[in-house]
Parts: structure tokens; C-alpha cells; sequence
């Protein structure tokens, strides 16, 4: 049996900014303790010196000419936006009061 | 049903060539069917009829100008609701981007719009590609035309089910471990996953960045070999697309001829956790085409035991990053606490109600398979699995010019039955997911009736930009099929009750 506790998906659910109530909480501890438990084996399956494959195809260094291409105007980059002002995405305060 | 949809793409398209059919009649008559069966199938998220008949009524004014048009001119097709268009909601999927319409297309969209194909409308999928049923969409499923009981594969459920079903000769998939080839496999249709670059990804709602790959689904092999060409190509947007051309896949289709084709059967891959009449079917076609002056092989691909296991830590690290996107800030829902709170506290309860349950599950186990401590036995093991699976493919590539496996173990299941079991509903994806960690491309085609008179299908696997190979061995293939059975795959589904 592996180690997710209902505290740790509560962290995890904070690093990954999503809130959880504790129905989620107890029923992805027990989901995610089998899928990690399903998957530990991987640790056995490479001994040694195999390297690790990121990508497929492999590609370094993809550049283009420095030329000016058309691009989104500021007026579409914000269209999705849920709210905006003086051309710019507005949010909610980055700090707390404290 | 009018006879002319049940007409494949090609033929179709030739249709339109000929002057026997004008592009609105033949968008028409499909939009008619959607009216007559979208109704219980549930393919689409979007129709757009307005838009399509516009660019329908478009490419006949060029054709009668006399214009030198696209050999696909006029044909419509339906398009997976995870690539970006400019004139339809965008929503892979999800509540979270519900109501969206990009700012830009996808490059392939822009593909299709540039060779005059009218879009019908954007098809249904799994919570931002994430399922192998259609049973996680935040708008409900899809169903399978075969059986409307039944799931239509997943993540792309909706585009299998919309040309199984003839609300269009084509469809685009996108594939990161099997989502278009596992569809295709329960619902009688062919469907390809390209070589990694081989088509571009932007405008790609991104799951699984070193694994998603855009493809072509349709009834047969030809059709998915002339999409392919429409969508291949070089794109500067996309940094992972490759440089090269691969040739044309269409001409590749029409060489039906597999003589001294050596096709190696992976050993992992058949027999054992494969249903008895999807083995039989995949036995029966590996005669076939040894009777038709193939080779057979069995080649070994010990690592492929460890695939899934890949997978399931490479693809939640990947969407956890790629999902971080949807912060409530740029594009989609915002949902604001009470009070007075910080964005912090926004962004989560955005993405709480925002995202479905698979999405959630699988972002907090991308992020704890990334975490300080664990990312080197989880996300690093991984990644060296993907070496050794490579590996085996080059070993195997060595003794065999194309692979063959069934594409998936058993035929499609009921709605519910693995909805609550993640695990179970992951082994769906065990034949597909090896050719998307080693960046190769695979066709699946369909292989005849199996158990409960459901369809079953092959797969067949090629060295990465050897795409040709693939439509050829699948083509040739379908027309030993066609031969014995005396009409198609999808001449064997039940007609769809019309709706008046």
C-alpha cells in the first residue's frame, strides 16, 4: 500500500489550486493509492544506466527568422478574458490583508 | 437516410468533382441526418450549420467560376472539440471553458478551411481528452451507433460516432494513448494516430504534450489516407512538427499489395487479457494476409509490460502542467468566493467547479509524480521506461516492416461499467499507448464482429514517418475484408432509428 493520506491530497489539491471537499478528498486518497500502487513496479522495470526519453522525436534548437508575423490583437488576446480593463486581464488581489 | 452519405469520402468527394452533387446538397443532406439522429448519438457538442452552408455554397460558386479547386473541395467534416476555431465554441470537453470562441484556429482547422472543406460542427470527447468512454465529458456522452447502450470509445467518441453513424464522411481525432484508434476499434471505423510531428498541434487543446498527436478518423482506409494528406506538414507554430514531408498517403492507400510484407505480431500483445473473439478475428486476418503473400513474424517487446504504468505518471505530470492554464484569468469561467479573497483562492474555486472529476484526479497525481522526493522514482522511472519501449520497437522493426496487434482487448463495454474503476478503464488503452510513448504511428482498422456482435479492430504499427506503410498494409487489408464478407464494415450496423 503506498503513502497518499487524505492529508497529502490536500496539499497536492493546494499546490494545484483546486479546491476539494472531503468526499473528493477520501475517495481520491483511496483512487490514487491504487493507481500508484498499480504503477510502483516502474521503479523495478529500469535498473541502471538507461536514459531517460523526454520527447519522442527528438528536436533541439527550433528557431525561427526574426521577422514580424501577424499576431492576436490586444483587443482578441482579451476576448476570453472574464474580466479586463485599460487593455489588461484583471484579477483578484495577488496578497492577502495580512 | 439518403444513399449519398452512406457513399465513403472519396466517393463523395469524386461526386462533387463530377458535378453530380453541389457542396450544400452534400452538407445539407448531413446536416439533415444530425437533425434526424444527433438527437439519441449525441456526437456533437456544436453544429454550425449556418457556417458550413456559407463555405458549402462558397466552394460550389468557385467550382462553377471554374476554379482549380482542392481534390476534398466541397466535402464538410466534423471536427473534436479540443482544436481552436474562430467562428465555433471551443470546449474540450469542459464546464471550464464552456462558451468559448478562440481568437485564432488551429492550424489544422485552417488546413481544412484553406482545401474548402465545410466544418459541420465540433465533436464530443472526454473532459479535455481524458477517457476512454466519452463518459467524462462535463456534456454528457456520446453513444455508439452499433449500440446505443454502449460507449463509442474515448477520448474522440464523438467523431467515431459521427461518421459510424453517417453525420460525416470525415472526422479529426486527436490521439495521446489511443484516443482515436480506441474509438475507431468499437464502432467498425478506421482511425490513424500520424507520426509524432507529423501533423501540427497548434491550436491543440494540450493534454499530454509529448504524447498528443492530431489524426485522421473515417469509414475506411482511403479516407483516413487523403485527411491525412489535407493536415500533414510542416507548421512553424508548432515546435515538435517535423521539417520533412512524409509523402502522400493516398497513394499509399491505393497500392493493395502486401507481398513479402514481413508483419511481425507482438508477442505482448495477443493471446492472454484479449477477448476470445477479438483474437479470433485478429488469427483470422493475420491469414488473410499471409494468404495474400505476407510474412508472418512474432517479435518480443518485453517492456511493453510496463507501458501503462508509463503512461499513467508521464501523462498526468504532463496535464498537470499543461491544465495550470486555466487560472480564471485569460480565457474561460471565474468563480469568486465570498468575501474578499486573493486570486489564489479564485483560481480554486474556478478550478473546482470548473473541472470534472478525471480531470482532478489525474492533475493531483501529475502533481504528486512531479513532487520533490517522488520525481525521481515516478516521472524519472518513466521516462526511462519510454527508452526501453523504444527500444523494443527498434529491435522489432528490425525483423518486421509493420506491427500488428488488436487494437484493444475487448469490444465496447456499457455505459457505467467501469466509471467508478480508473484502473480498469486505463487497461482499455494497452495495445494503443506504446506507439504514443515511442512517437510512431498506427492505424486502426476495423476487423469484424466479435463478441455480442459487437465490432472489433486491428492496429498496425509502423517505424516513426513510415505513415505509408500503415495505409497500405490497411488498405489491402480492408479489401481481403471486403472480399470475404461481400460489404463493408459498417454495412454490418443496424440502422439509427430516424427521428421526424
Amino acid at each position: 500500500m503506498s503513502e497518499i493520506t487524505p492529508d497529502l491530497v490536500r496539499h497536492l489539491a493546494n499546490l494545484a489550486r483546486i479546491d476539494v471537499n472531503e468526499n473528493e478528498v477520501a475517495l481520491f486518497a483511496d483512487q490514487l493509492n491504487l493507481i500508484v500502487d498499480s504503477v510502483a513496479a516502474i521503479k523495478d522495470a529500469v535498473a541502471g544506466d538507461v536514459p531517460a526519453t523526454s520527447h519522442p522525436i527528438a528536436m533541439a534548437n527550433v528557431f525561427r527568422e526574426d521577422v514580424i508575423e501577424p499576431s492576436l490583437t490586444q483587443e482578441q488576446a482579451l476576448s476570453g478574458a472574464a474580466d479586463s480593463a485599460d487593455g489588461r486581464f484583471r484579477v483578484h488581489a495577488i496578497l492577502d490583508e495580512e | 437516410m439518403s444513399d449519398l452519405i452512406r457513399k465513403s469520402a472519396s466517393e463523395q468527394a469524386e461526386l462533387l468533382r463530377t458535378g453530380q452533387v453541389s457542396s450544400v446538397e452534400l452538407t445539407q443532406a448531413h446536416l439533415d441526418r444530425t437533425a434526424a439522429v444527433d438527437g439519441d448519438v449525441h456526437s456533437y457538442l456544436h453544429v454550425g450549420p449556418e457556417a458550413a452552408l456559407a463555405a458549402a455554397a462558397d466552394i460550389d460558386r468557385r467550382r462553377a467560376a471554374g476554379e482549380q479547386l482542392h481534390q476534398l473541395a466541397g466535402l464538410p467534416i466534423a471536427v473534436k472539440d479540443n482544436l481552436t476555431t474562430t467562428d465555433a465554441p471551443t470546449t474540450s470537453g469542459s464546464k471550464i471553458l464552456e462558451g468559448w470562441v478562440p481568437p485564432y484556429d488551429a492550424t489544422v482547422v485552417a488546413k481544412l478551411r484553406a482545401a474548402g472543406m465545410p466544418i459541420l460542427g465540433k465533436t464530443n470527447l472526454d473532459e479535455f481528452a481524458m477517457g476512454s468512454s466519452t463518459e467524462f465529458s462535463a456534456y454528457g456522452p456520446s453513444k455508439n451507433p452499433w449500440d446505443l447502450g454502449r460507449i463509442p470509445g474515448g477520448s474522440g467518441g464523438g467523431s467515431s460516432s459521427v461518421v459510424a453513424s453517417f453525420q460525416a464522411p470525415l472526422a479529426i481525432g486527436s490521439d495521446t494513448g489511443g484516443s482515436i484508434r480506441y474509438p475507431a476499434f468499437v464502432t467498425g471505423t478506421v482511425g490513424a494516430k500520424p507520426t509524432y510531428g507529423a501533423v501540427s498541434r497548434y491550436g491543440l487543446i494540450a493534454l499530454a504534450s509529448s504524447l498528443d498527436q492530431v489524426g485522421p478518423v473515417s469509414r475506411n482506409v482511403l479516407d483516413s489516407a487523403l485527411l491525412q494528406d489535407v493536415i500533414a506538414g510542416h507548421d512553424p507554430h508548432d515546435s515538435t512538427s517535423l521539417p520533412e514531408s512524409l509523402g502522400s498517403m493516398a497513394e499509399a492507400a491505393k497500392k493493395l499489395d502486401v507481398k513479402g510484407m514481413r508483419i511481425g505480431v507482438i508477442k505482448q500483445l495477443n493471446g492472454e487479457g484479449f477477448a476470445a473473439g477479438v483474437s479470433a478475428r485478429f488469427n483470422e486476418s493475420l491469414q488473410l494476409l499471409q494468404q495474400a503473400g505476407a510474412e508472418i513474424v512474432e517479435v518480443d517487446c518485453p517492456s511493453f509490460e510496463y507501458a501503462i504504468a508509463a503512461y499513467y505518471l508521464i501523462l498526468p505530470a504532463e496535464a498537470s502542467s499543461n491544465l495550470a492554464k486555466f487560472d480564471s484569468v485569460r480565457f474561460g469561467l471565474r468563480v469568486t468566493p465570498e468575501g474578499t479573497p486573493t486570486i489564489e483562492r479564485v483560481m480554486a474555486a474556478t478550478r473546482e467547479a470548473g473541472f470534472g472529476p478525471e480531470v482532478k484526479r489525474r492533475i493531483i497525481l501529475g502533481t504528486y509524480a512531479l513532487s520533490s522526493g517522488y520525481y525521481d522514482a515516478y516521472y524519472g522511472s518513466a521516462q526511462k521506461v519510454r527508452t526501453l519501449i523504444q527500444r523494443d520497437f527498434d529491435a522489432a522493426f528490425a525483423k518486421a516492416d509493420v506491427l500488428v496487434s488488436p487494437t484493444a482487448p475487448s469490444v465496447a463495454f456499457k455505459f457505467g461499467e467501469k466509471l467508478d474503476d480508473p484502473l480498469a478503464m486505463y487497461l482499455n488503452d494497452i495495445a494503443t499507448i506504446p506507439a504514443n510513448l515511442a512517437g510512431i504511428p498506427g492505424i486502426a482498422v476495423p476487423n469484424g464482429l466479435a463478441e455480442e456482435n459487437m465490432p472489433s479492430g486491428i492496429q498496425f504499427l509502423a517505424p516513426a514517418r513510415e505513415d505509408a506503410r500503415l495505409y497500405q498494409v490497411g488498405a489491402t487489408l480492408e479489401k481481403l475484408h471486403e472480399d470475404v464478407w461481400g460489404k463493408r464494415m459498417i454495412d454490418f450496423a443496424p440502422e439509427l432509428q430516424e427521428a421526424r
